[in-house]
């Protein structure tokens, strides 16, 4: 059983979502630091793209923000090993395939092994490509993240049979950014998934609110944030770790005990 | 030669997220259905051949014969459909397939504008709504297009993100097809992203190819030793390949745009350039950096503008069976204004990639031999953007 599933033992997982290096990656090591502190259960690490097909302009802004930096895959995994020293909840990187892809994909998931990443999360690797990478993640204990989309269907039961590390719900259609409703009808969903798999699914895609946070708690085993997340970074630059600690703390008491 | 997976060799695959999965599974599905359908096929032919003006020419230019003194040359005459390029036969199928499978609204990306309009044309003759994405940077270079798709009844979206160009409206177009997938069809405009475009498209295309081999059988009683067209995602050039890859006395020659020269970062030639990759759906050859960030990639032709290329013109490089060369801004210029002054044709830009390559090739070859060079569009749109790059302004 990998690291993952620790993070879903403490009650409903809250999982927020930064870009690395946006603004820079020191204010990335610092509001990961006070989300873990403020009841994070795993830190998703985006892992910028240039041409991130998957998100919405506030997440497409922070890979934009972020690349213009300067960042690079190398300076990501070196702040990996610095926050390994005192950060202890799993984490998952979070990129596009072709960041795995043109790395070298067995150099790539090695490193993740020896500097503690626990998962990849790939939005452009559907079911049918996930041998693209599988074996290389079997190889080196990193889980490979499958996805569930509104769309889904026919493919719940197929894809949460072979599920590793949690699944991701994707709330509903199109790309990241907070929503004012969500109307695709989770419980239906995760039902199909509980009857497959006890991998525990986690919701994400337009959550922003507490109220919102709480009620797909209530349908799943965990939340994730991205948008609304990446949004106060935009906000504040450099003084985003402490709102950032005040909203984790906020959606964390949310979602406790959905 | 694709397996069930929509793999040419390694290249290909189906790399979107989950969220499009069954829309390509439905997609896959329909067009295995309707591809032999004698119906379907009756009237796909009937708007091909009543509406789109097919069969296209194919012409011997022989002024160009002679200024060059080598190979006898034909251009396959794509300028000359409805719309003013290849593009219409691609979306003419696609939104005939749309149709049936009752979708109601079309949505396309745009380069040049040239896919834009056809899939705008045939939006407004077969009753659809119509939203097109185009970088803005090309919204500028090619502004009379977007009138032209507003004439038809379209929405344009100008895309702000990245470069600004193609591959960002690629990008935008498939984000919005996750947004909205019940009602809408994604027209891809050319032989790439996830199967089963690349293989759709090509079909649709292989029109071109099957044309010339009866034109050419009837013309000269033998195929052509090569054919050429210019290879931006590659449409054209994979219909003007496809029914001589089996031919193997016959040369393919794609030809990619060098911007200012494949030793410079202003380039788009990905076959030169580029390596393996994950992108839009497929894997294929990507302009990128070390870390796989997509490269911004520069082309005079907004249609050649794009860091990737179709995956079955990855496999065909891999397997050498079709070649690849780079032409440069300058000798794309210099071609365009060639054919214009020599037969009266004034080709499109991206084509007139091919025919630069052509006015090299063809003096090398002995004058027993025939090429056949691949018209892909009209000209006309890019008189504006040429004047400016001779220097001279003017106002459309």
């Amino acid at each position: 059983m990998s690291k993952i599933r620790n993070a879903f033992k403490n009650g409903k997982a809250f999982i927020p979502f930064f870009t690395c290096g946006d603004p820079d990656l020191e204010t990335t090591a610092e509001c990961v630091r006070e989300a873990v502190a403020n009841g994070a259960d795993l830190i998703e690490l985006g892992i910028p793209f240039s041409d991130p097909t998957a998100e919405g302009p506030v997440i497409q802004g922070a890979n934009i923000r972020a690349l213009k930096g300067g960042v690079n895959t190398n300076r990501i995994f070196d702040l990996v090993r610095e926050l390994r020293k005192d950060i202890d909840v799993p984490m998952v990187f979070m990129t596009y395939a072709n960041v795995v892809y043109s790395y070298g994909a067995e150099r790539f998931i090695s490193v993740c092994q020896e500097i503690g990443i626990d998962g990849l999360v790939l939005p452009d690797i559907p079911y049918e490509e996930k041998e693209e990478f599988l074996p290389l993640c079997r190889k080196y204990g990193v889980d490979l993240i499958s996805f569930i989309a509104p769309t889904s269907e026919n493919r719940i039961a197929m894809i949460a049979k072979e599920a590793e590390g949690f699944i991701y719900i994707v709330s509903s259609l199109g790309v990241t950014g907070t929503r004012s409703e969500i109307t695709t009808d989770l419980d239906k969903i995760v039902k199909v998934v509980r009857e497959n798999t006890d991998v525990p699914c986690a919701i994400g895609f337009g959550i922003s609110t507490p109220e919102q946070a709480a009620k797909m708690a209530a349908t799943a085993d965990g939340v994730i944030i991205g948008s609304a997340i990446i949004k106060i970074i935009e906000k504040y630059g450099h003084d985003a770790p402490k709102h950032i600690a005040g909203y984790v703390s906020e959606i964390k008491c949310a979602i406790t005990d959905k | 030669m694709t397996n069930p997976k929509g793999r040419f060799g390694i290249h290909g695959g189906q790399y979107i997220p989950e969220t499009l999965m069954n829309a390509v599974n439905e997609l896959e599905e329909a067009y295995n259905f309707y591809k032999n359908d004698e119906g379907f096929n009756r009237e796909l032919k009937d708007l091909f051949n009543n509406y789109a003006g097919r069969p296209s020419r194919l012409y011997y230019a022989e002024k160009m014969t002679r200024d060059l003194g080598g190979a006898k040359i034909y251009l396959k005459r794509e300028d000359l459909n409805h719309t003013g390029a290849h593009k219409i036969n691609n979306v003419l199928g696609q939104a005939l397939l749309a149709k049936k499978m009752g979708k109601t609204r079309l949505i396309a990306e745009t380069g040049a504008g040239q896919h834009g309009v056809a899939t705008a044309t045939a939006a407004a003759l077969m009753g659809m709504e119509c939203v097109v994405f185009m970088g803005e940077e090309d919204t500028k270079r090619q502004a009379l297009n977007v009138y032209r798709m507003k004439l038809l009844g379209s929405e344009v979206v100008p895309v702000k993100s990245g470069t600004a160009t193609l591959k960002d409206a690629v990008s935008e177009a498939m984000r919005e097809w996750t947004s909205r997938i019940a009602d809408t069809h994604y027209c891809l405009g050319s032989v790439m992203g996830p199967h089963p475009f690349p293989t759709i498209v090509r079909d649709f295309q292989a029109v071109i190819s099957k044309e010339i081999k009866e034109q050419i059988l009837e013309k000269e009683g033998r195929l052509p030793d090569a054919v050429l067209a210019c290879v931006g995602g590659g449409s054209n050039a994979i219909g003007t390949f496809y029914h001589f890859i089996e031919d193997s006395s016959v040369r393919l020659i794609g030809c990619e745009a060098a911007g200012r020269g494949i030793d410079t970062f202003e380039t788009a030639a990905t076959i030169s350039t580029g390596r393996l990759g994950i992108f839009h759906g497929m894997k294929s050859y990507f302009c990128q950096d070390e870390f796989g960030q997509i490269a911004p990639v520069y082309s005079i032709s907004a249609g050649l503008d794009y860091p990737g290329i179709g995956p079955e013109h990855a496999y065909l490089h891999d397997s050498g069976r079709a070649e690849y060369v780079a032409i440069t801004d300058d000798e794309a210029v210099n071609a365009f204004e060639y054919l214009s002054r020599t037969e009266g044709i004034i080709p499109a830009i991206e084509s007139a990639h091919a025919v630069a390559h052509a006015i090299k090739l063809a003096p090398t070859m002995d004058k027993d031999k025939i090429m056949v060079v691949t018209i892909s569009g009209r000209g006309d749109k890019d008189c504006a953007a040429i004047a400016r790059y001779r220097g001279v302004e003017i106002y459309e």
